[in-house]
């Protein structure tokens, strides 16, 4: 077990910047997920914790000792990898043992470690097999037995679980989940899927451009993006932004001419900003209450929930709306909505942040 | 196919059967050939039917210093051919395996420059660079030596790039897992690498061990004394302007020259069509 502390880490390719300094500290026992859409770096981020990576700038520092000129071999850390990466030619007993063999460890130790894992994953029956006679969930499970005998101070997991049908990956999200609860250690996920992300993360660091856009809860960020591109990302399906102008007085009125409730914020008057605000958040009301009216487009009855997509008025911008259960609501109709005030985002249109 | 069927089936059969007919008719009378005496071949009504006089033309053949050769018997002849064609084989792998892996996996300043110049040397057939390989060789003292025989035809450029296609194929994780489960490059070399190679070994062995056994311009160069020679050499050698050439012996021996070849291929040939045919990954 091990804290792991990221200092103004940076990393540059041939001059090109793709992180630019990333300040995290992670505790000891904290599962952390690295969330971005692809190309953010994400990956090369954990790379450079693995030691895969050079670091060009900063300091990573792995149960307090800066790990930046240390071999991956001797960072104490496991990794498991998007497409498993398993010895095709091993078996899955050798597979999980080769680490180990490696290291110097006596036949029995590396018995009882690899029996022990493959109990924890339920591997017993297969220890005999070869990779190629698993399906995509048992060699997942060996890539994580391969990571876990090794008893290390961090698990580095990258994308581990998008080569899965939607399912599997479903059921073994829980059982990551499970394993780190149950083994205590300290562990860096890396995904691009936010459900994910919310899921499995103690902490969340939404990484947009090789820059750290947020870092926290998995609720604080739900609840308080600290931008739009956080707000934007987490959630699904994804915030309503609308354009807005603050008037005289404070409050905002949207581009298609309705006043919202005033609300707390610092922009001054006649500043551009967007209002967000999240699909499941929106109510439809009362006629007479309404503050705007969706012109309904189209309607999706998923059963536990109902999307129903419009617009603000005739051409007006595009909303989502999510009720829950089954809601009966024709294409071309008019639904009458309210903005509830404390569960409207507020972001300077320029700068993208939170106001 | 066993789906075809009707007035057509016979055709492909028909066509196999003249080709093979075709290939084989001229070993199987050089087998014959083989089992007669000389007289019996030259008499112009040579029989298609085997002679009697088979054991005792092989054991002639193999045992019997041949005053053509020097006294030299063919049994040491299909020695040397053995030697030289392993050699070959052994070392060609080797060598290519090990720059492959070189060029592949490492970074080092000229990594381009060496791959190019091992790749240039394929537009170099041996006899263009035969003179000055010669000149090399008598130089080293290598003359009538299994070296001479053997070393100047294991760099070889086609095994180097075949192994190179094929290393570019595993994934750069698994390369990384090796590296986070501690494995130094040697060790992922031996145990990671080579295993996954054994089918492209074997196939490659096979190609190369026909291609060293087959050798017949170089060894004719290298080796003056026939005690040092091989058997496809001693073949030629045997044939003598006058009419004193031992058909039936010589007939023996170019069989004896088929048999190794024909027995690596035939041992090996589950392995060679795999390893041609899919890279196992």
């Amino acid at each position: 077990m091990a804290t792991v502390t990221l200092s103004a880490v940076t990393k540059s390719y041939a001059g090109n910047a793709v992180i630019h300094g990333i300040d995290c500290a992670i505790e000891d026992g904290e599962f952390v997920v690295i969330v971005g859409p692809s190309g953010c770096g994400k990956s090369t981020l954990l790379r450079m914790v693995a030691g895969l990576e050079a670091i060009t700038g900063g300091t990573i520092a792995i149960g307090g000792r800066v790990v930046n000129r240390v071999e991956p071999k001797d960072r104490d850390i496991a990794m498991v990898f998007q497409n498993y990466a398993l010895y095709p030619h091993m078996t899955v007993f050798q597979n999980m043992a080769y680490g180990l063999k490696i290291r110097g460890l006596g036949r029995d130790e590396i018995r009882a470690r690899v029996d022990k894992a493959a109990e924890i994953l339920q591997l017993g029956a297969l220890l005999e097999r070869t990779p190629r006679q698993l399906s995509g969930g048992q060699r997942q499970r060996v890539a994580m037995g391969r990571a876990i005998v090794r008893e290390p101070q961090v698990f580095l997991f990258d994308e581990p679980l998008s080569n899965l049908d939607a399912k599997l990956r479903v059921q073994m999200r829980v059982e990551i989940k499970r394993l780190q609860q149950r083994l205590g250690t300290t562990s860096i996920y890396v995904t691009h899927d936010q459900t994910e992300a919310m899921t499995l993360a103690d902490r969340l660091i939404v990484l947009n451009g090789g820059v750290a856009e947020q870092i926290g809860r998995p609720i604080e960020l739900y609840e308080r993006p600290a931008s739009l591109f956080v707000a934007g990302f987490i959630g699904s399906p994804a915030m309503n932004f609308l354009d807005g102008v603050v008037g005289e007085g404070g409050g905002v009125t949207l581009a298609g001419g309705t006043p919202l409730a005033p609300l707390p914020h610092g922009a001054p008057v006649g500043a551009a900003v967007t209002v967000g605000i999240r699909p499941e958040h929106l109510v439809p009301t009362a006629e007479g209450e309404a503050a705007a009216h969706l012109h309904v487009e189209m309607v999706e009855l998923l059963g536990a929930d109902t999307i129903v997509y419009g617009s603000l008025g005739e051409g007006g911008p595009s909303l989502l709306l999510r009720l829950n259960g089954i809601a009966e609501i024709a294409a071309g109709a008019r639904l009458p909505l309210g903005f509830p005030v404390e569960q409207l985002h507020l972001f300077d249109k320029t700068s993208g942040r939170r106001l | 196919m066993e789906s075809r069927s009707g007035r057509l089936a016979w055709l492909p059969h028909l066509i196999l059967v003249a080709g093979l007919a075709l290939v084989g008719f001229p070993i199987y009378v050089t087998f014959v050939g083989s089992t007669m005496t000389t007289p019996d071949i030259l008499s112009g009504r040579m029989s298609l039917i085997p002679g009697g006089h088979f054991v005792e033309n092989y054991l002639a053949a193999l045992t019997q210093g041949m005053p053509q050769l020097s006294g030299v018997p063919v049994a040491r002849l299909m020695a040397n051919s053995l030697v030289m064609a392993l050699s070959i084989a052994l070392g060609k792998m080797l060598i290519s395996f090990l720059s492959a892996y070189a060029i592949v996996f490492f970074r080092f300043p000229g990594r381009m420059v060496c791959f190019w110049m091992i790749f240039l040397t394929l537009m170099l057939p041996v006899e263009v660079r035969i003179v000055p390989t010669f000149q090399v060789t008598a130089n080293l003292g290598l003359i009538d030596t299994y070296g001479g025989l053997a070393i100047p035809l294991i760099a070889s450029a086609t095994a180097t790039l075949l192994f190179r296609q094929f290393f570019l194929t595993i994934p750069d994780e698994l390369i990384e897992a090796a590296r986070l489960d501690g494995a130094g490059p040697l060790r992922f070399l031996v145990d990671v690498l080579l295993p996954l190679s054994r089918t492209n070994l074997a196939a490659l062995f096979v190609i190369l061990f026909v291609y060293g056994w087959n050798q017949y311009l170089w060894p004719l160069l290298v080796t003056n004394t026939a005690s040092m020679t091989t058997l496809v050499v001693g073949i030629k050698s045997m044939l003598t302007v006058d009419a004193n050439t031992p058909w039936h012996l010589v007939m023996a021996m170019a069989i004896l020259a088929m048999v190794p070849p024909a027995a690596v291929v035939l041992l090996m040939q589950r392995w060679f069509v795999k390893g041609l045919v899919d890279s196992e990954k």
